[in-house]
């Protein structure tokens, strides 16, 4: 039924229908309304029989979410931000031990400077960690994914994350039509884990491994993110045979034909999809390639997709400093030889307005824009703390004196 | 596409109106969107949110910039925060005042409604958002009083939705009955 509904009280209620039997969790901004409602579902009885642990850390919330999977407990988890770091050995040690956890990343940028503000920072950090990590771009995409994240780990016997941009969706009060507790269990079977600590037949998890096995081990790791991509598409296709919704792990939009491709993740997909709608109005060849799946990196779809383009803008919420594009380097890697330009926007939750992207795009259409761009960088800002920096051994701590010059402008 | 932006502080419920006007849209059924202006909400600090409504599905998250209508829920607001910033021309500004306002805008309707003093009254707290909300029903033309009604409804314990209706009923025919007077004029 399609509910009017803050896209964290929807996460919470289809995550309660894909009946977890553990959820260890830490509140942090802006996770926390999710995990607040799920807290509420258990202590109502509405989610039983479910075990709601408040840990006393993101830390422990991993450890007991690991422990929880090990006993063959379907387990969730959400967090954010510094709670995603603060985890982050256990969050490698949950793929590694093959466990099928999902948490919900509610994006937000990463300290210092703090900040409680929409980036993706957090998940970009832990590309590498051998979760699969699905983004989404609506509250509705929010919701489906979680379904489809169940059934993908549980299959393939990996973690998985969703990611679904702070405050942007999770604070969003938006159109979402909600899964019946009947399309779930008819998409969902009960959990069966491929590996499970029971006294009546006692096996050992985590084992040490050295030289001898370690690369195997984690090569039959690659080798399952590799099979997720295949798995994708049928779990994927089943899921929309129940409920008329379709996702994959990326979603080309006017991308057949177009010279330019406008690469994104999230819910920024949505004011670039309008923008580039009114772009080809005035008659620019233009797309939008959306990323949902960017571990395991859809390689062949991305190609696939970018077949056509003669030009490749990537558009980040977060960057390496010192390299540039985080989801650049993939792309590139997907289409060698295709001229790319990665447009770092929206850090911090500074807004990404339509206006400032149209003229990105068109700055990309008329071959102005220069291979790593910061959309509506502050040039003056920078340039006094430059010349502050150069003029002076001890110019100060850089955050505040840019916040003081900030202030003196306003005056 | 219909967009409106509301000021207020933290602790007006400034976040809960956008979110019912969406509500009401929803029930009147159309696409709607309501979305905070993503701070830490801390109590009298300045806060805005946002409601978009369309006949058609909405896909841009960018903040309202181009509003068709501002709700000011404080007037002390208006001393340091542009809240007409890009107010399209024609649009409409409600604000929570018992004094009549004019802002200095010359393409806006710009009224005035009461709404601290009718939830004092109605509710007994100087939360004021209902009461604009029913005052934006009837300024705007947009949403029916009974949407409006509706969604609070559905939002409150009885008690507080009860005195809630009442406001925004109060402010729905104090904003009518001045469109009504100044279209006379």
């Amino acid at each position: 039924m399609r509910r009017q509904i803050e896209g964290s009280r929807a996460v919470a209620e289809t995550v309660a229908r894909c009946r977890p039997a553990v959820i260890p969790a830490y509140p942090i901004s802006p996770q926390t309304h999710i995990v607040e409602a799920l807290s509420e579902l258990v202590k109502s009885g509405a989610l039983a029989p479910c075990e709601f642990i408040n840990a006393e850390s993101e830390f422990g919330a991993m450890s007991l979410a690991i422990g929880a999977s090990a006993m063959g407990g379907r387990t969730y988890t959400a967090t954010a931000s510094q709670g995603l770091l603060f985890m982050v050995e256990a969050v490698y040690n949950a793929a590694g031990l093959g466990l099928p956890v999902v948490m919900t990343v509610a994006n937000r940028a990463i300290g210092a400077p703090i900040n409680i503000w929409n980036d993706h920072s957090d998940a970009m950090s832990q590309r590498d960690s051998g979760w699969v990590q699905l983004y989404a771009e609506s509250n509705q995409a929010a919701v489906d994914l979680h379904v489809v994240a169940f059934r993908l780990a549980e299959e393939l016997s990996v973690p998985v994350m969703v990611c679904m941009d702070g405050f942007v969706l999770t604070h969003a009060v938006e159109p979402v039509d909600l899964p019946e507790q009947s399309t779930v269990d008819a998409y969902l079977p009960p959990y069966e884990p491929r590996q499970v600590l029971d006294p009546a037949d006692p096996v050992s998890i985590g084992a040490m491994v050295g030289p001898e096995a370690f690369t195997e081990v984690r090569y039959l790791a690659h080798v399952r993110q590799l099979d997720v991509l295949r798995a994708l598409p049928r779990l994927a296709g089943e899921w929309a045979a129940l409920s008329g919704r379709h996702i994959a792990a990326v979603q080309p939009y006017h991308c057949a034909g177009a010279d330019t491709v406008v690469v994104a993740l999230g819910s920024v997909l949505g004011t670039v999809q309008d923008t580039v709608d009114t772009l080809r109005e005035d008659g620019v060849s233009i797309g939008v390639l959306g990323l949902t799946a960017f571990r395991p990196f859809p390689a062949a779809e991305v190609a696939s997709a970018l077949a056509d383009a003669s030009r490749v803008v990537v558009l980040e919420r977060a960057f390496a400093p010192g390299v540039g594009g985080i989801v650049s380097a993939d792309v590139r890697a997907a289409v060698p030889g295709v001229p790319l330009h990665t447009v770092v926007a929206g850090l911090g939750g500074r807004p990404v307005t339509s206006a400032s992207l149209r003229e990105t795009f068109l700055a990309a259409v008329n071959g102005r824009l220069t291979d790593l761009t910061f959309q509506d960088l502050d040039h003056d800002l920078v340039d006094r703390e430059l010349g502050r920096a150069a003029k002076q051994r001890r110019s100060g701590p850089v955050a505040e004196n840019l916040l003081a010059d900030l202030r003196e402008a306003r005056r | 596409m219909f967009q409106v932006r509301i000021h207020g502080r933290g602790g007006q419920g400034v976040v809960t109106a956008a979110e019912l006007l969406s509500m009401a849209a929803f029930a009147e059924g159309t696409w709607a969107q309501a979305f905070p202006s993503f701070g830490s909400e801390r109590t009298g600090a300045p806060v805005a949110a946002f409601c978009r409504f369309s006949d058609r599905p909405i896909r841009t998250r960018e903040p309202i910039a181009t509003p068709d209508c501002v709700i000011v829920q404080d007037p002390t607001l208006t001393g340091h925060v542009d809240v007409l910033a890009g107010l399209r021309r024609g649009g409409w500004v409600l604000v929570n005042s018992t004094a009549p306002v004019t802002l200095g805008s010359e393409h806006a309707t710009v009224l005035a409604v009461p709404a601290t003093q009718l939830a004092m009254r109605h509710i007994g707290k100087p939360v004021p958002n209902a009461a604009l909300l029913g005052g934006f029903a009837a300024l705007t033309g947009r949403l029916r009083l009974e949407s409006v009604l509706s969604a609070i409804r559905d939002r409150f314990p009885a008690r507080l939705a009860e005195g809630n209706i009442a406001a925004a009923r109060e402010a729905y025919g104090i904003v009518r009955a001045q469109r009504k007077e100044s279209v006379d004029a």
